[in-house]
């Protein structure tokens, strides 16, 4: 009888423990995970007369626009072979996927505080739902990527030198990176909004910003070049890294420095930990203070 | 036997902030964090005062629930009753797990799922099936467990025609029909229910309740109901607890909580002077005005407790303005659950025109015929069918008492809103 006293269910405490993860939990609610993905994908489109065709218009009109502006206009060199299009296509087709998981995650508790207000389930499903999402419309816009490539290297009346590098068989291990870095600074954020809204202007434009110090729209050899004094700014960037180790994989231009890499792939990890650490104290309380 | 508990409720409180989240809530949070880390406790812990809405107080910090304690065996039903803002939403919040609590612990044995929230997630866009598995997803259902019953719960909402229509093109009856199907289908171990529920129709009421009852009767499940609706209460718990200003201030049988909140509740006004008296103008409209409401006994004493071998009049004193015909004045008599007892209306002798002047009512209620209980009195008037004068207005409490005149002598609580003596006889 005693034993069985002990053997509670769960306990809801007072006191927080700093970590405290039921990963339990959250495994037994993965199939709530994917129905929110196809809710999300059934209705982001709804209404919409051209539906899923604004994956595409967005990275390639922007890619357009990226080749007018900093490549003829400004003229800066995409590398040896590589087309400026393509070039710009890849950069904002990764950068698109970290983009879209900080944005989509970092208003998760104000967005979803009708639902979070009435009914529990592990808070965390929510981010990691946008996530998951965002994953199919980034696998999309790499296939349009992969079309443009094709395109380009066979089709077209120039003749470019682009080849894959091997180390393409790490490109899954790049887009985990991403949607860790995205969803660690997403739920520090959406965390911190819950008491100072101050935060979701800062994202309004701080994503802006950060655009152009993550090697989008240039390669991080010709920032250096240019700009040797400023280069820390990006070559310590991890999103920067990131971006810059797509185009070398995709491309075979440059040189993988796996040291940078690995640096990256640490602080993407450490971000994630601190955001769920933060995130879970903070869905704890949330609803008295938003 | 300990193992019979399922729910543990052990020194649970809950502190509010009052005010606006601005510029010293940051100094606030340095503060605490401050103190925090030099292993002290959060300063604010300990400056909250009790939550008495009426009342200014000197701190920022409120207890919404203050150390309640209690314990849930499997398959009972607690009813949890108290007035507004006594704590009853913050409990059950804490106990579904929406917000933590500020101090203590609950320990539970079960999966609590509660029944505040009839169509979270919905999705408009959404067809009622997609949101029959979204729904219960949130709710904590697999999808495995969701498909299995998903046939059960199209046919209880009674929406199959509209089961693949998106839940926008629904009525607002529709949804909640769709959504309580759902949510009757979870097979939680503690359902919490808050009285949010008994909002909707007669049907849905009606239907929620009995569902609550099989839960609770047939599967040994274990239910915490929240509710003001004191019949509810006393139907289906087993055991209450009463909240007063976010402390439990008794525990015990339902009769006799449901006693002790009644008599906390209504004792302490002037509800039972037995007159109230109105300014000209203040109820009525530019016909009538009610100017003056009064009980009294035979030697024309205004009293509020009767003996039950007692007539009770009732004088209903109003002014008409301007000539009036075919009105009807109305006394209502409700029990305290806010059950109606009865209703008597005036028009046998209102039916023609009435003139301007000053005119007093006057009913008798007879003896023997109210229950041992206490009443509301509600007077009300009206040109039925065309507008009211005055909507029926609370005007005292009065108090029946047993002056054991019916052959019985010991004090015995009979059923129902009215205990009238009726004509019996007997043959062989």
């Amino acid at each position: 009888m005693k034993t069985a006293e002990e053997h509670w269910l769960y306990v809801i405490s007072s006191k927080k423990k700093l970590i405290d993860f039921n990963f339990k939990e959250i495994w037994k609610y993965r199939d709530l995970l994917f129905l929110f993905v196809k809710r999300d994908i059934i209705t982001l489109y709804k209404q919409t007369v051209l539906g899923p065709l604004w994956y595409l218009i967005q990275p390639l009109f922007t890619s357009l626009i990226f080749t007018l502006i900093f490549n003829n206009l400004a003229d800066i060199p995409t590398g040896e072979g590589v087309p400026n299009f393509l070039f710009n296509l890849a950069g904002i087709t990764s950068w698109n996927y970290f983009k879209d998981c900080l944005i989509g995650t970092s208003d998760t508790f104000k967005k979803n505080e009708n639902i979070f207000g009435k009914v529990y389930f592990p808070r965390v499903i929510m981010p990691m739902s946008v996530v998951v999402s965002n994953l199919l419309k980034f696998g999309i816009q790499i296939g349009v990527f992969i079309g443009f490539y094709i395109y380009f290297i066979w089709f077209s009346s120039k003749s470019y030198s682009v080849s894959p590098n091997i180390s393409l068989a790490f490109l899954p291990l790049l887009v985990i990176l991403m949607a860790l870095l995205g969803l660690g600074l997403g739920m520090i954020i959406s965390s911190m909004t819950t008491k100072y809204r101050d935060l979701t202007f800062l994202v309004q434009f701080g994503v802006q910003l950060l655009m152009y110090g993550s090697a989008v729209m240039y390669p991080m050899s010709y920032f250096e070049k240019k700009l040797p004094n400023y280069y820390w700014l990006i070559e310590w960037n991890p999103i920067a890294i990131i971006v810059e180790a797509f185009r070398t994989m995709v491309f075979g231009t440059g040189e993988l420095n796996s040291f940078k890499l690995i640096y990256a792939g640490i602080t993407s990890c450490v971000i994630f930990l601190i955001g769920l650490v933060i995130f879970n104290k903070t869905e704890k309380s949330f609803i008295d203070t938003i | 036997m300990g193992s019979d508990i399922i729910l543990k409720v052990e020194g649970v409180g809950k502190q509010y902030r009052l005010g606006l989240v601005g510029t010293g809530t940051i100094s606030h949070d340095l503060n605490r964090w401050w103190n925090k880390i030099r292993g002290k406790e959060d300063p604010y812990l300990k400056v909250g005062e009790t939550n008495i809405r009426i009342e200014k107080g000197d701190s920022q910090y409120v207890w919404a629930i203050k150390n309640i304690n209690f314990e849930v065996k499997r398959g009972e039903v607690l009813g949890i009753v108290g007035k507004n803002g006594a704590g009853k939403s913050t409990l059950l919040k804490i106990l579904s797990r929406v917000t933590g609590p500020s101090t203590g612990e609950i320990k539970t044995k079960g999966r609590i799922a509660s029944l505040l929230e009839v169509g979270t997630g919905f999705h408009p866009e959404m067809t009622g099936r997609e949101n029959i598995y979204l729904n219960g997803a949130i709710l904590g259902m697999t999808k495995a467990e969701i498909s299995d019953k998903i046939d059960e719960i199209i046919d209880f909402s009674g929406c199959l025609r509209y089961v693949d229509t998106p839940v926008k093109r629904y009525s607002s009856g529709m949804k909640v029909r769709l959504a309580f199907a759902v949510a009757a289908h979870l097979e939680p171990d503690i359902l919490v229910v808050d009285e949010v529920l008994a909002v909707g129709d007669a049907e849905f009421q009606k239907k929620a309740i009995g569902k609550m009852q099989d839960i609770s009767n047939s599967d040994g499940r274990t239910v915490l109901f929240v509710s003001h609706n004191m019949a509810a209460v006393k139907s289906l718990c087993t055991r209450c607890i009463v909240l007063e200003n976010g402390e439990s201030v008794f525990e015990g049988e339902t009769d006799q909580a449901v006693d002790f909140y009644l008599n906390n509740s209504g004792s302490n006004s002037s509800e039972f002077s037995g007159i109230i008296q109105f300014n000209e103008n203040d109820i009525g409209n530019h016909q009538v005005s009610l100017l003056e409401v009064k009980s009294y006994d035979k030697e024309n004493r205004v009293r509020s407790t009767y003996f039950n071998n007692e007539d009770i009049n009732i004088d209903i004193k109003v002014n008409i303005k301007e000539s009036i015909k075919n009105s009807r004045f109305a006394l209502i008599i409700e029990t305290q659950n806010e059950e109606k007892a009865f209703v008597s209306a005036s028009n046998n002798i209102t039916n023609g025109e009435l003139k301007k002047g000053g005119f007093t009512f006057t009913v008798v209620i007879p003896k023997n015929l109210l229950n041992n209980i206490e009443y509301n009195v509600f007077v009300s008037g009206a040109i039925p069918g065309k507008n009211y004068f005055f909507k029926p207005n609370k005007c005292f409490s009065i108090k029946i008492e047993d002056s054991k005149s019916k052959g019985y002598n010991f004090n015995e609580k009979w059923h129902g809103t009215v205990h009238p003596e009726l004509k019996w006889s007997l043959k062989t």
